[in-house]
């Protein structure tokens, strides 16, 4: 009995301490971007004060509204030119045979596992070379290139497990690859599109070397690359305030999406699979 | 809308596998013909040869004196129900019946019309707005072939569609299928099973397929009563026919054989004056064995005994290598131990060469001559 409940109690305390270190950082953002002057410096784990002023000098100074155009933009082109890209690139290697399919699955796998400094130099000559520095499609090139192989790898493992015979019956009722990729495969792919899809997004919105690598002017960067550069009024002090402003300002799309697609995707994972 | 099939020399191999070697058959249109063999033979690749499904490797396919070897599934005029039902899981039964006109841009009243009475004809007009996975495995296997029904197929193919049904359900939608075969007389269906009860009663016309080859093509009373050879003779039929080894003592009409113990046996065949001595088989049914009380073909003790009610299988031990099986009414008393005569009439019995080929067959009153 005694020991039941200590497992129980043992339990819950690792969960108590989980939340605590993942949820606690962001809370004290929270706390902080409603602070401002010298509260700032003063430490409590309680809300004391309540100002929007941070929120309203992040938005409405500079341009971070526009950092935070940018890399919506950017995020959302790489997950649609990324999904556009994985789900024929899928179907090809998941249902299509040809010569060299499992190397050709192999060496995609393999490249994911390039860190990115490893590229970057060359990633930028690319760029240069192909005139898109300091432009969005810099990012939205680059990000893509680094997100297709997960988002293949995983779409052609989802793809092959889907029943042969529901293929083959669209073939006998005339439907094109085409439209057996869109109109029979995507629906049943639901629950991979979105969760590849949300991690695509969730990459492309944090990253930062690229972001700070190929863009050069306040106009095209996005977000993460614009917090970190945001400046006080002299060269000694570093805004927390607005830095915490901006922060939970673009950490709230993410949440909100990460809750309205789980509830997706635990539908889908639920539905009963896909049993002809 | 009907059309014949033709095959000619149709080969198929996966790499250097050769699955198929060279089948010839010609389908009547409006015919119901049924592939039966044993697993792996090739059923299932030749129909979905015939669907276009696969490439053929070499020969001719013509459905309706067109060549269509290299034409899209699409194309052929034909419908497919599968095994495992295939039902698109995310679309209603209505959508699932309908996609293949939307494909084809079937004006959306003439798509209405045809789903409607497709399921009219099946029966599954309520569960139009349901999803596959509301539905039985019965009501799924409908709403399949009412999806070929609405595509208003030239040929009809069915790979063993009642398969994944229980007993019960497999008898009432067999009774279904024969239905629908009247009703569509004039379109052509193939259909594959290994199921011979099946396809005893749907066939106008059975193939018996072995390794990739045709054993016989004929209808389900001649396959029963002249089997083309012993992988016939064995295949058709439960239980199996007794095949015993024989040596041929008589030639001529009928002829005469010696089996390893026991008496010469008469058979109405025909044996030519070279086959004198030779080993050769024959073979007879279990159902055309009967208990007698005079001198018979076998006689034997009993060793099992198998009452399935309307019918009792007896397992004879004679000295041959095989026990004898013999089909009796389920009201004879029969004990294990007890010995037991049986006789069948001349003309039951099958007599093969040492190929497995049958004799040529005699009718009785010309063996009388
Ligand atoms: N894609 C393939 N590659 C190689 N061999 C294959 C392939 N498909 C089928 N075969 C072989 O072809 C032979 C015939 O297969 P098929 O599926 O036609 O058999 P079947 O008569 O339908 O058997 P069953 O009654 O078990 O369904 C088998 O020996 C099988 O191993
Ligand atoms: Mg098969």
């Amino acid at each position: 009995m005694l020991w039941r409940y200590t497992k129980t109690a043992a339990f819950y305390l690792l969960v108590a301490v989980i939340v605590l270190v993942s949820v606690f950082p962001f809370y004290y953002a929270i706390l902080t971007s409603f602070k401002s002057g010298t509260a700032l410096f003063e430490i409590n784990y309680l809300p004391h004060h309540f100002s929007l002023d941070n929120y309203v000098s992040v938005l409405t100074t500079g341009v971070f509204v526009r950092n935070l155009g940018n890399s919506i933009l950017v995020a959302t082109s790489v997950v649609v030119l990324a999904l556009f890209l994985a789900v024929t690139a899928a179907f090809a290697l998941a249902r299509v045979s040809f010569r060299g399919r499992g190397l050709l699955l192999m060496t995609i796998l393999a490249v994911s596992m390039f860190p990115q400094i490893a590229v970057l130099a060359g990633l930028f000559e690319l760029v240069r070379g192909f005139g898109l520095f300091n432009t969005p499609f810099a990012l939205i090139f680059s990000y893509t290139i680094f997100t297709l192989p997960f988002t293949v790898w995983v779409l052609t493992t989802f793809m092959r497990d889907l029943p042969m015979e529901i293929e083959e019956a669209a073939i006998v009722d005339g439907a094109s690859p085409w439209v057996i990729i869109t109109k029979v495969f995507m629906p049943l792919m639901w629950p991979a599109l979105v969760t590849t899809g949300l991690l695509a997004f969730i990459a492309a919105w944090n990253e930062f070397l690229f972001a700070l690598t190929f863009t050069s002017s306040n106009e095209t960067r996005t977000v993460p690359v614009a917090i970190a550069l945001l400046s006080g009024a002299s060269q000694y002090e570093i805004p927390w305030g607005r830095i915490m402003a901006a922060s939970v300002i673009v950490t709230v799309p993410l949440v909100g999406l990460v809750l309205i697609f789980q509830r997706k995707i635990v539908q889908g994972l639920t539905a009963g699979g896909v049993k002809g | 809308m009907s059309a014949g099939l033709k095959l000619k020399q149709v080969k198929k191999a996966y790499g250097s596998v050769q699955v198929l070697h060279g089948i010839d058959l010609d389908i009547k249109s409006g015919e119901f013909v049924v592939f039966v063999g044993p697993s792996g033979c090739g059923k299932s690749t030749l129909l979905r040869l015939i669907a276009g499904l696969e490439d053929i490797t070499e020969g001719t396919l013509e459905i309706g004196d067109t060549v269509v070897n290299t034409l899209p599934p699409s194309k052929r005029g034909i419908a497919m129900v599968f095994q495992s039902y295939a039902l698109y899981p995310h679309m209603t039964v209505y959508e699932n019946m309908a996609f293949g006109l939307k494909l084809a841009k079937a004006a959306p009243g003439e798509q209405d019309r045809r789903v409607r009475e497709a399921a009219e004809m099946l029966q599954i007009t309520p569960y139009l707005d349901r999803l596959p996975k509301q539905l039985s495995g019965g009501q799924r296997q409908r709403v399949a072939i009412g999806r070929a029904i609405v595509r208003d197929p030239k040929v009809f193919l069915f790979d063993e569609p009642l398969s994944n049904l229980d007993a019960a359900l497999r008898v009432a939608t067999r009774l279904e299928i024969a239905k629908l075969h009247e009703r569509m007389s004039d379109t052509t269906m193939i259909y594959v099973t290994h199921d011979q009860v099946e396809a005893m009663t749907l066939a106008d016309r059975i193939v018996v397929l072995n390794y990739g080859v045709v054993e016989q093509v004929g209808t389900p009373m001649e396959l029963y009563h002249r089997p083309d050879n012993l992988f016939v003779a064995r295949f058709i039929g439960s239980p199996a026919m007794n095949i015993v080894s024989a040596t041929i003592t008589g030639t001529g009409a009928p002829a005469t054989v010696q089996p390893e113990t026991g008496s010469p046996v008469t058979i109405n065949a025909e044996v030519a004056a070279s086959y004198l001595d030779a080993k050769a088989t024959f073979g007879v049914r279990p159902e055309d064995l009967t208990p007698t009380d005079g001198p018979g073909l076998f006689t034997g003790t009993v060793s099992i005994v198998e009452k399935l009610g309307e019918v009792t299988l007896v397992y004879l031990d004679t000295g041959l290598a095989e026990p004898i099986t013999v089909k009796i009414d389920g009201d004879v008393e029969i004990a294990k131990g007890e010995t037991l005569t049986v006789t069948a009439p001349t003309e039951r019995l099958h007599l093969f060469d040492e190929n497995g080929v049958a004799f040529p067959r005699v009718s009785l009153s010309r063996a009388a001559e």
